[in-house]
Formats: structure tokens, sequence, C-alpha cells
């Protein structure tokens, strides 16, 4: 009330410019989603240019037996890239608070290295790594390379929600009687529930979604879902990459609807969790006053 | 002295769980990058594959013509400018999610993940149709006589740019919403009890208290940016060439193994110079925040 004149204004105008700002974002980031849905349902030949509804690029890409095969190289990949990677990951997060510094540097300049280095340089490394040491290029070595990153970036997301957790839940199970493997299963994992969850997400969505490594070590025999689409991108551009991409979209968000329904079924027990975090916190900091 | 046998016994669980996430990098990552190192020291062959003859030229190479030097800018140009603006977009955001979203919290968090579902090549493409000079854009621009002639914005630096905003911006949201959903709203409400401005508080304390999220955002976007391959294959012209897409070309076109592993060392090392600066303004940044 005292301070009243520029810096009230700008508060007045800060939400509604916050609130704008936030929805044009969510429109550049979905237009050209909107657009490729719509242009799936165009019967002209020409990408660019609306002639009316047809569904017939849907057929041509449902009968073709290359783009069938490359969805099922990339869900395999992705699949057990996401399991591997998720369980090494959430381990490695776990492990780096519990080893001395000197090995947790070491590991964490691993962590990093994989994250900073290219792309395109592990794609090189790894193709060079490959065809010298005599590997037949395919699903497996498509998975091995992805997995290094994938499970970097789990390790990450799983360690930024420990480093918000205090010790004191899984030193009071320790105190309690509780065995480190307990410990591990019945606290710190469960609590940690919705980064391990997201970290799944990402993995799988990365390695689905990769191209630069894929492309490299793929080999000439297996070729996933962005190999097929870049492909396709390169010989003419043809309407029927709109309708794999709108499957595609279909699929995912049926998958995530169905993952945000099992996180908040199971919701219940994190949200207890996070009070029991909460008053062991304010007791922390009750302590430390 | 009774905790003392717990401790050992997690000391040793650490270790345990770290061996399979520590062996997979060694065998896949380190050895992996130990070929380049070698390759960059080798002869290629004529028609691809290489030759085991020690050779110091694949270096010297990269400085023998002023296009190198120029690709290796061009590419740090863009990577600058991707980053600064994925942060500008995207921290107002963050902000939103983290302080105003309330319950519909998740579903925004999941809206900005499902264009990351989509497939990447798909939405690069996207923009190709949209902005191509008889796309819907144009269309539309030149129905509301804004436009006249040709968008001509395909192809260019800043086609490139926005496909890199596009693409990378969930990426530098995610840690800044998480750093800006742990912060304490409490530090704020005392900063306003103590009679600081919205910006004052926003400098003071949001800025400082968030630096982690919005450093990892950064590294997030532009160590991968450094490497970018697909975007300026797609949407940009000759003088978006990146780095990544003359190493990939040695590879899959000119087939000189021992110079595009020369690039790759080049690129590694300019990567750990950089981050190298990074972490000691970090470790400013850090201590300033400290100091508060």
């Amino acid at each position: 009330m005292i301070s009243a004149g520029r810096p009230e204004r700008l508060g007045r105008l800060f939400e509604p410019a916050l609130r704008a700002w936030t929805g044009l974002v969510y429109v550049f980031l979905f237009l050209p989603i909107v657009l490729v849905v719509i242009f799936s349902f165009n019967a002209s030949r020409l990408v660019a240019v609306w002639s009316g509804f047809s569904l017939k690029w849907y057929g041509t890409a449902w009968t073709d037996a290359s783009i069938l095969d490359a969805l099922r190289v990339s869900l395999t990949v992705a699949l057990i890239n996401a399991a591997l990677a998720t369980v090494f990951g959430t381990l490695a997060a776990i492990g780096m608070q519990r080893v001395g510094r000197r090995t947790r540097t070491a590991f964490e300049l691993m962590v990093y290295g994989t994250i900073v280095t290219p792309e395109i340089v592990i794609a090189i490394a790894s193709l060079l790594f490959f065809v010298t040491i005599n590997v037949d290029l395919g699903i497996p070595t498509i998975v091995i390379t992805h997995v290094v990153y994938n499970t970097s970036i789990v390790a990450l997301i799983v360690r930024a929600r420990l480093a918000g957790m205090d010790r004191t839940l899984d030193e009071a199970a320790a105190d309690l009687g509780a065995t480190p493997l307990q410990t591990l299963r019945r606290v710190t994992i469960p609590l940690l529930s919705p980064a391990i969850l997201a970290g799944a997400l990402l993995a799988f969505t990365f390695s689905f979604d990769d191209f630069v490594l894929t492309f490299f070590v793929s080999g000439a025999s297996s070729t996933t879902l962005p190999l097929r689409i870049f492909s396709m991108l390169r010989f003419g551009v043809s309407p029927a990459v709109n309708a794999i991409a709108t499957v595609m979209l279909v699929v995912t968000l049926t998958c995530i609807f169905t993952a945000s329904l099992i996180v908040r079924r199971h919701g219940r027990g994190d949200a207890e969790g996070g009070l029991l975090l909460a008053a062991a916190r304010s007791a922390s900091q009750r302590e430390a006053a | 002295m009774i905790r003392r046998p717990l401790k050992l016994v997690t000391a040793g669980a650490g270790g345990v769980l770290l061996a399979p996430a520590a062996l997979w990098y060694a065998a896949f990552f380190v050895v992996p990058l130990g070929f380049i190192l070698v390759f960059s020291f080798l002869t290629s062959a004529d028609y691809g594959g290489i030759e085991y003859k020690f050779n110091l030229g694949n270096y010297p190479q990269l400085l023998s013509a002023p296009i190198y030097l120029r690709i290796f800018l061009n590419t740090m140009g863009m990577a600058f400018s991707g980053t600064v603006l994925c942060l500008l977009v995207g921290f107002p955001l963050a902000y939103f999610l983290a302080t105003r979203a309330g319950r519909w919290k998740n579903l925004f968090l999941i809206l900005l993940i499902v264009p990351f579902w989509t497939s990447f090549l798909t939405r690069t493409y996207a923009w190709l149709i949209l902005l191509s000079d008889n796309g819907p854009l144009a269309h539309v621009l030149r129905q509301t006589g804004l436009l006249q002639g040709d968008l001509g914005f395909l192809y260019t630096y800043k086609a490139v740019l926005m496909g890199v905003v596009y693409n990378y911006l969930p990426l530098m949201i995610f840690p800044l919403y998480v750093s800006l959903e742990r912060l304490d709203k409490r530090l704020l409400e005392a900063a306003k009890d103590l009679g600081a401005g919205r910006l004052q508080a926003f400098w003071r304390i949001t800025v400082p208290l968030t630096m982690p999220g919005i450093l990892t955002g950064c590294l997030l976007v532009f160590i991968p940016l450094t490497g970018e391959y697909v975007i300026p294959a797609i949407l940009g012209g000759a003088k978006s060439y990146m780095i990544g897409n003359l190493i990939g070309d040695e590879f899959v076109s000119a087939h000189d193994w021992a110079f595009g592993s020369a690039l790759g060392m080049a690129v590694i090392v300019l990567l750990m110079f950089l981050i190298a600066v990074y972490f000691r303004v970090a470790r400013r940044g850090a201590a300033a925040g400290m100091s508060l």
C-alpha cells in the first residue's frame, strides 16, 4: 500500500503476462503436432496443400511392411533399453550416496562424461568399436549404445530426488532394525518411485526417438522408425509420414495416460512418504534451531 | 560405536550398486572413446576403413582450410544462442508450472512431454510444412496482408535456431521446474515481509537458489546442441552446417574415418575446455548465492 506506482503496476501486469507467455509457449510446442495430425487426413499428394478429407495415408502406412517392421524394431530397442537403463541408473544413484568420496567422483566423471560427449561422437566411436572387434551391427548394438546415455539420464533424475530427501528416514529404518536391503526396498525405492518412473519414461522416449546413435550403429538389417521416416523424407515426402506420426502420438498418449493412472493409484503411498519426509525435515530444522 | 558396523555394510553395498553401470560405461563408453583417439592417429584406407599406419596428419588437416574453423565457430554461435533463447523462453514457463499451476500441474507437465513423444524427425519436418513458402503460415499472412511475396524463412540460420529452441526447450524446462518447485516459498514471503519488491526477491532469492537448475538446464541444452546433426540437415542450408554434420559426413559419404576421428577428438577437447570454464563460473555463482 505504501509503495504505490511502478512496482505495483509491474506486479499487476506480472500474473497475466506469465499466463499469456505460458499459453504462447504451449501453442508453439503443439502447433506443428496439430498440423501433422490434420494433414494426415489430407487427400492431396502435396504435403502443404489441403484438398479434402481422406484416410488413404493410414492405409498406405499400415500395409507397408517396412514401416511395421521398423516399428517393431523401435519398440524392442526402446523397451530393453528402458529396462536396463532404469535398473542401472537407479542403483547407481543410490550407490553414489553410499560410497567413498573418491569412488563417487570417479563415477560422476563417467556419468557426466556420457552426457557431455555429443551424440555424434559416441555414435562414431561405437561404430568404430563394433566394426573393429567384428560385432555384427543390429538390435543388440543399438541397445548397447542407447543404454550408455540413458543410464546417466536415469541416474541424474533419481539422484536429484535423493538430494531433496534427507537420510533420516533411511537411518530411522536402520535404527529400527531393517537390513540395508530392506531399507532399500521398503523405504528408499518407494520414496524414489516418481523419479524412477520419470527416468524410465525419459529413457524409453530418448531411445524410441533416437536418430543419430541408431543411424550409425544399426547396420543394414535393422531399421528403426526414425531411420525409416528419415529415408522417407529424403526420397520425396509422402503424407504417409503424417499418418505414422499420428498413430505414434495416439499410442504414446495412451501409454502416458495408463502410466499416470498407475502413479495415481500408488500415489497415496508416495503422499504418505512425502508427509513423513516433511515431518522429518521440520523435526531436523527444529533441532538445528 | 553401535553405528560403525552399519556404516561398513552400507559402504560395501554402495560399490555393488554402482557396479553394473560402471562396467557398462567402461566397456561401451570408455573403450570406444579410446578407439577414436587411436584412429585419429591412423591412416584412412582409400575406400573407407582404416590402415594401421601411424599418421600425425589428421589434426593439421583441421587447420588446412578456413572452412573447418568457420564450421566450428558457427556451431558454437548456434549452441550459445540456442541455450540463451531456451532459458529466456523456458524460465517463465517453469516458474508458472512450479508456483501457479496448482492442481493442473501434472497435466501441464505431461503436456510438456507429449511433443517429446512424437517423433523428433516428424516434429522438425512439421516446421518444414508450416514455414514453406506455400504453407499455412504464409497463406494466413498473405490473407491478412502482412506478407507480400515469399516467407523465405526456411533453410536459414533463423530457421535452424527456431528448430533448436522448439526441440530443446523441454530439456531446459524440466531441471528449472524441479529446482523452482523445491524452492521454499516461505523465503519469498519473508523477503516480501522485509520489504523486498518482486524483482528484488526474484534476483536475490529465486535466481540464486535455482542456479543449480539453471546450470543443469543450460548444460543439458548446450552439450547435445554442439553435436546436433538432424535439425540443420532438415531446416538448414549451407550456412547452418554444423560440426556434427561434418563428422557424420566423414563417415557416411567421405569415408575418411581417421579425419572424422580427429574431428571427434577436437570436439571433445573443445567441450572439456568449455565445461572447465562453466564449472569455474558455476562455483563462483554458487559462492555468490551462499553469501546472500
